[in-house]
């Protein structure tokens, strides 16, 4: 494709920094990414020369930026292969996409007796949703369970999946796990069952080549911040035939037609979901995030992250006291990886590496039911992406270590 | 190498009271009792108090926790032991002042061994750690009743996020 993934810590200069006087290591990508150069400078030379209003304007600046926002939307569109712009609307995260789902096609579909199912290893983000949506129509919620090794079970996912099935959302890579769900099956599934395929992509779009035609999915959601791109910036992908049924989730400006004092009508796909100023910014950020991406290609990018986990699984699995959750063979885990030291509650290991300069995430990463399945209060977790290298990873290793030696010696 | 930091934070009298928790367990007749969390981490702490006579008679910890809450809890549960309602809503108040970073009214020793949890402010992450026991302290003696009927309620002390 072009550009190598060896020397890309330059174009990302928060990397550069000292944290507790060590260099910064960070591995908290699965919550938040950093943002190159090219992604700042596309926010700044859009406020500095571009900034107006979108659709709205016939003035040349208001020309510039409807002009650009709706070239990011082709970014998006292309990214992921939709067939249309018409598919591609802008929301403010993976979160907000989902909503917006549950809200508006979960709304006018699901009714009572109707099942959704999902998985234990759902975010809350594609869990709550579902959970009130099921609440609310008396719809019946399942759940696929996962094998032994953390991988979805897709025997169990036959049984689940029924002729009263409405809707399966399933993660395409799990925040916790990072096992890679077979989303495609999943969708040949659901459609043999009269059902459609809503693909939670948070995880998944920043580190693969995800390809909507492909896995034939009804619904994709991701979140621009997780790919290099700004915050209060994502995507919701839907096939068109399913936007057009689709009710508007919010009404006023933008997305209208005609408004008359007593009825409106909706103006066309994809604006008829976008009331209100968007975030043109955010919108146009990511677009430059995806040109960003683009340079390496996005099979580079994954090939990248697995030499990384080939390199360092066994690494962390060779630490005795340490439990990593998830397959603990490094063809079938992606550059998220959770994991437990002793008795160590999670929150001191990472203050710990925090001290070392090594920054993780602690918590129950907003998947409490998965910790309950996997009978743990919390984890720690490191995720990789495209700038960390071998380097960092055995920073984590020997971060570990230390900071199990503390624990067991009381001092360091 | 900056681990050596974390002595400021995990003294030994710390890590002892989380390895050694005191007064870990359930109590046969609680008074006021309470379900804390914390969201962001996944702890879990109840905590029981008998009162009797306007004073804690008797009090106990359970739940799961880091090394921080763990022994803040345990620490907390030896200092306000025999004292009267009062003045461990005025130990809570010192906890909070000292683990913030302030200079506290007054003087810091009458928390006992959960005074030396005032290197817990240079880390600012695990300040909640610290405090939740003292919050569900303070909360069981405020919520419930002390006329020997338990009150059980769970408040989020924290949002949720990713």
């Amino acid at each position: 494709m072009g550009k190598s993934l060896n020397d890309v810590r330059a174009d990302f200069p928060i990397l550069n920094q000292q944290v507790n006087d060590e260099s910064l290591v960070y591995l908290d990508n699965a919550a938040t990414t950093q943002k190159p150069k090219a992604v700042v400078e596309a926010l700044e030379h859009y406020y500095y020369h571009d900034n107006a209003n979108v659709h709205r304007g016939v003035h040349t600046l208001a020309e510039r930026a409807t002009e650009k926002f709706e070239a990011a939307r082709e970014k998006v569109r292309a990214f992921i292969n939709a067939r249309s712009t018409k598919e591609i609307l802008f929301t403010r995260g993976t979160t907000t996409s989902l909503n917006w789902i549950a809200a508006s096609y979960g709304e006018a579909t699901i009714q009572a007796g109707d099942e959704i199912v999902i998985s234990y290893m759902e975010h809350h983000s594609n869990l709550v949703p579902w959970q009130q949506l099921a609440l609310r129509k008396h719809a019946t919620l399942k759940y696929i369970k996962m094998a032994a090794d953390g991988t979805l079970d897709m025997n169990d996912a036959k049984q689940q999946i029924t002729a009263k099935t409405k809707i399966v959302a399933i993660a395409q890579v799990s925040n916790v796990l990072g096992v890679v769900n077979p989303v495609k099956a999943l969708a040949k599934l659901a459609h043999q069952n009269g059902a459609v395929m809503i693909v939670d992509g948070a995880q998944s779009l920043p580190h693969m080549p995800v390809d909507v035609q492909q896995l034939d999915c009804d619904f994709l959601a991701f979140s621009g911040h997780k790919m290099l791109g700004p915050t209060g910036i994502g995507v919701l992908y839907a096939k068109e035939a399913i936007l057009t049924e689709m009710p508007p989730i919010e009404y006023g400006g933008e997305m209208i037609d005609f408004v008359n004092l007593f009825d409106s009508s909706w103006t066309e796909l994809p604006w008829k979901f976008e009331a209100g100023t968007p975030n043109i910014a955010g919108a146009i950020g990511l677009g430059a995030a995806i040109d960003y991406l683009n340079q390496f290609g996005m099979a580079a990018i994954h090939e990248h992250e697995q030499r990384l986990v080939n390199y360092v699984l066994p690494k962390l699995l060779a630490i005795d006291g340490l439990t990593v959750y998830g397959p603990h063979d490094p063809a079938k885990h992606t550059g998220v990886i959770a994991f437990n030291l002793d008795d160590l509650h999670p929150h001191d290991l990472a203050t710990g590496l925090d001290m070392e300069g090594v920054a993780v995430r602690a918590g129950h990463h907003c998947a409490q039911p998965l910790m309950k399945y996997l009978n743990v209060p919390a984890t720690a977790r490191a995720s990789f992406y495209l700038y960390n290298t071998k380097a960092d990873a055995d920073r984590l290793v020997a971060a570990i270590i230390a900071t199990k030696e503390f624990f067991k010696n009381g001092t360091v | 190498m900056a681990l050596s930091k974390l002595d400021n934070l995990y003294r030994q009298v710390i890590l002892d009271h989380s390895a050694h928790p005191h007064h870990h367990g359930h109590l046969q007749q609680a008074t006021n009792q309470i379900e804390l969390r914390n969201p962001t981490c996944g702890d879990v702490l109840q905590v029981e108090v008998a009162l009797a006579d306007n004073k804690i008679s008797d009090i106990a910890f359970s739940g799961d926790g880091c090394t921080i809450s763990q022994a803040s809890a345990s620490m907390m549960t030896d200092a306000v032991l025999g004292k009267t309602p009062a003045e461990a809503e005025e130990m809570v108040q010192v906890f909070s002042e000292m683990i913030i970073g302030d200079q506290p009214k007054l003087d810091t020793t009458i928390l006992g061994d959960a005074a030396i949890l005032n290197g817990v402010a240079k880390f600012p992450a695990r300040i909640k750690c610290a405090t939740l026991a003292w919050k569900a302290l303070n909360n069981a003696l405020t919520n419930g009743d002390g006329k020997g009927q338990a009150h059980l309620l769970s408040q989020h002390q924290d949002r949720d996020s990713e």
